[in-house]
């Protein structure tokens, strides 16, 4: 099992919860698991309705089984300067760069150099051990950009190779290329059952697959309970109308004669049974697309109150129904 | 439901005032804002304007069914669109390094737009910069709008991180390839001989210097070139970002914020509105779309739960009569106690299958059959009524957050929209939602 877990996905895909949910799910038996965001979102504060996270790593929740979950707000300005402490010893000199707006200046425009932060702090905290020897953490499950640009952030090498072609940043570049297209990392997907995302799945599959980085699994996210079957569905294109309206009146709905308050709900209830039916063709079809790409699918239930703390909790569960942990 | 009237957003009259000439379509990603822009594009060009719409990333099908595909940066025109009102609609996709490299080569002689071109560092900044794509949409509408050939420009906006970016990125990008830091780096020996600069060369040599530790040399020489080429051959970035940020607040300019009832999107939609008063953006109002409606709203879920369990119960009585326990129950099948009975039962799931009953019409089997269709129609009717209910209520919260928004909100389609008629439908559904 991958001990970085990178979550992407188009745009309203609910990635976060996903990633967080996942987070979750990991943190079984005393396990310990680190949840980043990278993008500044505050994403997760806002998931599990705590306030902002600092860029400093708080434990922001507890997995049945005594799991601990972890999350880190990955500040790329800090994270540089953090670098550079690191590096050479710069103290007040880093806050002197900073105040010119050079720190600024880095993590911004120069292209590749934040990405190589970002996810150098992640790797850096993939394989940190404490005293004893032990990983500090078992899991780190990053929130990643989206599907559009992930592989170009996770290709950290390839984009600072043509600028810095030698120096720390080009060392570090080449350290964390190592740990991301190794099997210690593994990037998850989240789609649902419309065209569009799924339509970015795929293409984003085969950018990773062609940037030689490791493709985890799929995850249908806010997949709607299936409530008429095949048989119902055949059933209501030619439904006896009058069947329905006695059928309605037994369960206790008012009259079922021409007029009566049951007969009168036959029309709406069908309309949205045809909408119901267009709907499960066009999500069967897109499974399908899924399933073609030959990854392990997972799936997730839309949330019917909505999502919330209660709600990730659930989420997790389900992950680990499906054995994804 | 909603508890005070909530101001309606009419596109029409906006799509149809000549004074309207850039409708700026923005939101946080996955709510629909190509679409959106696309279908407000086909509307305002059948009602008599001549409309040219900036998409970002379409639906690959939708690009087509635009002719639009083909990604070359340049306007086409929109087949089959009904001209009878003397309108036209033109569309293009954004092609951000296409159009960055476009503006060297329009402002820099053949060399030196060469040189610029191949620097390694414009490469990535053209290809790679978080702040590119917004930057280079707004000098795309820049550019469009100073070719005056359209009546209106509609826009979509860039899938970004947030959807400040947008807003930020061109004014971001512009003092940092203008700004006192890049003159700093790129023009050390003029300030060398300034005394009250001292303080500044010092950090500045320090900050070459460790920039250059890191970056490896290298990236700072190429940084250095590619500003000074820059600079030289057009009036600085900062000059192009604010002319495009002043065309945003000028008169005949409109946001849109796009959304959908979810709490996400909403929060980021709200989030917006605030941002663009601060800025002195005109809002025209809030697109809300894919909202779920009913046309039996008059029954609660929770009646047609109870109902339908009502009618679950009576079958049960029913099958309790001679055909106990045929409905094919995960429980019947995964039990192992009674292989005897589960096996032959398998293969037998006509008791209430369609196929079986459809031949008597009115007997016992279809009145089953009949109910279990009834029970799902129940259930899915609480489903949609408890979607309404969470939908409408999310839409309270903004509402009563910024009651001076105008709403237009747009029906739900079951399926996606990837032709003209798709999109002419959601005009419909968007003008029809005031």
């Amino acid at each position: 099992m991958s001990r970085l877990q990178v979550v992407s996905g188009k745009g309203g895909t609910g990635k976060t919860t996903v990633a967080a949910a996942l987070a979750l799910a990991l943190a079984t038996e005393g396990k310990r698991t680190l949840l980043v965001e990278v993008e500044g979102r505050q994403g997760i504060a806002q998931l599990f309705e705590t306030e902002a996270l600092p860029y400093e790593e708080r434990k922001i929740a507890v997995a049945p089984g005594g799991g601990e979950v972890f999350a880190l707000a990955i500040d790329p300005e800090l994270a540089l300067l953090d670098y550079l402490q690191m590096f050479y010893k710069l103290g007040g000199a880093g806050r002197a760069l900073k105040k010119l707006g050079a720190i600024d200046f880095a993590t911004t425009i120069a292209p590749g150099l934040r990405d190589v932060l970002l996810t150098g702090k992640a790797c850096e905290a993939v394989r940190r051990k404490d005293k004893t020897g032990r990983f500090v953490y078992d899991y780190v499950v990053m929130d990643a950009p989206p599907t559009g640009r992930i592989t170009r952030f996770l290709n950290v090498n390839d984009e600072v190779a043509g600028l810095a072609k030698i120096g720390p940043i080009h060392n570090q570049a080449q350290a964390v290329m190592r740990v991301l297209k190794s099997r210690e990392t593994a990037v998850h997907l989240v789609a649902l059952l419309e065209e569009m995302p799924v339509q970015e799945t795929v293409d984003g599959i085969s950018e990773l697959r062609a940037a030689k980085l490791p493709v985890g699994r799929i995850i249908v996210n806010m997949v709607r309970p299936a409530i008429l079957d095949e048989a119902d569905l055949d059933l209501t294109r030619d439904a006896p109308r009058t069947a329905i309206a006695k059928s309605l009146s037994a369960a206790g709905l008012g009259g079922a004669r021409r007029g009566g308050v049951a007969e009168r709900l036959v029309e709406p209830l069908l309309t949205q049974a045809e909408e119901y039916a267009e709907r499960y063709a066009l999500e069967r079809e897109q499974r399908a697309a899924l399933q073609a790409l030959g990854l392990p699918l997972h799936e997730l239930p839309l949330l019917a109150e909505g999502l919330d703390l209660a709600g990730l909790y659930e989420l997790a569960t389900e992950l680990r129904r499906q054995g994804i942990s | 439901m909603s508890l005070d009237p909530v101001r309606l957003l009419d596109v029409d009259p906006l799509l149809d005032d000549p004074k309207t000439r850039i409708v700026v379509c923005c939101g946080a990603g996955g709510v629909g804002k190509t679409t959106t822009a696309a279908a407000l594009g086909l509307r305002a060009a059948e009602r008599g304007r001549k409309v040219v719409v900036l998409t970002i990333d379409p639906a690959r099908r939708l690009a087509q069914s635009m002719g639009i595909d083909a990604l070359d940066n340049t306007p086409r025109r929109v087949k089959g669109v009904d001209d009878s009102a003397n309108g036209e609609l033109h569309a293009m996709m954004l092609d951000m390094k296409r159009t960055f490299d476009e503006i060297v080569e329009a402002h820099a002689d053949p060399e030196r737009a060469a040189a610029i071109l191949n620097n390694p560092f414009y490469q990535s900044l053209s290809a790679g910069f978080a702040g590119t794509q917004e930057y280079m949409a707004m000098e795309k509408l820049g550019q469009l709008r100073a070719r005056d050939e359209w009546d209106l420009i509609v826009v979509d906006t860039p899938p970004s991180r947030s959807a400040l970016d947008f807003l930020d990125a061109p004014k971001r990008l512009g003092s940092f390839l203008d700004g006192r830091l890049i003159r700093l780096l790129t023009a050390p020996a003029k300030l060398g001989g300034r005394a009250g600069m001292k303080f500044l060369n010092v950090g500045m040599s320090m900050m070459t210097g460790t920039l250059g530790k890191l970056l490896g040399g290298q990236l700072l020489k190429d940084v250095q070139t590619f500003v000074s080429a820059m600079d030289t051959t057009f009036g600085g970035f900062r000059t192009r970002a604010d002319a495009t940020y002043k065309l945003l607040q000028a008169p005949g300019t409109a946001f849109l914020v796009v959304a959908a009832p979810e709490r996400d999107a909403l929060r980021e939609a709200a989030y917006f509105v605030e941002r663009l008063a601060a800025e002195d953006m005109p809002l025209a109002g809030l697109v809300l779309n894919r909202v779920h409606s009913s046309g039996a709203a008059q029954l609660s879920a929770e009646r047609a739960l109870a109902a339908a369990e009502n009618l679950a119960e009576a079958r049960i009585v029913d099958q309790e009569g001679g055909k106990a326990g045929l409905r094919n129950s995960p429980d019947t099948y995964g039990s192992s106690e009674s292989p005897d009975s589960a096996v032959p039962e398998a293969p037998a799931p006509d008791a209430g299958s369609p196929a079986a009953d459809r031949i008597d019409a009115e007997g016992a089997g279809t009145a089953r059959t009949v109910d279990h269709l009834t029970a799902g129609l129940l259930r899915l009717h609480a489903e949609r009524m408890r979607l309404l209910f969470r939908e409408q209520r999310t839409r309270d919260r903004f509402t009563s957050l910024h009651p001076e928004v105008a709403v237009a909100e747009v029906a739900a389609l079951p399926g996606d929209v990837h032709d003209l008629a798709g999109l002419r439908d959601i005009g419909d559904r968007l003008a029809a939602g005031a």
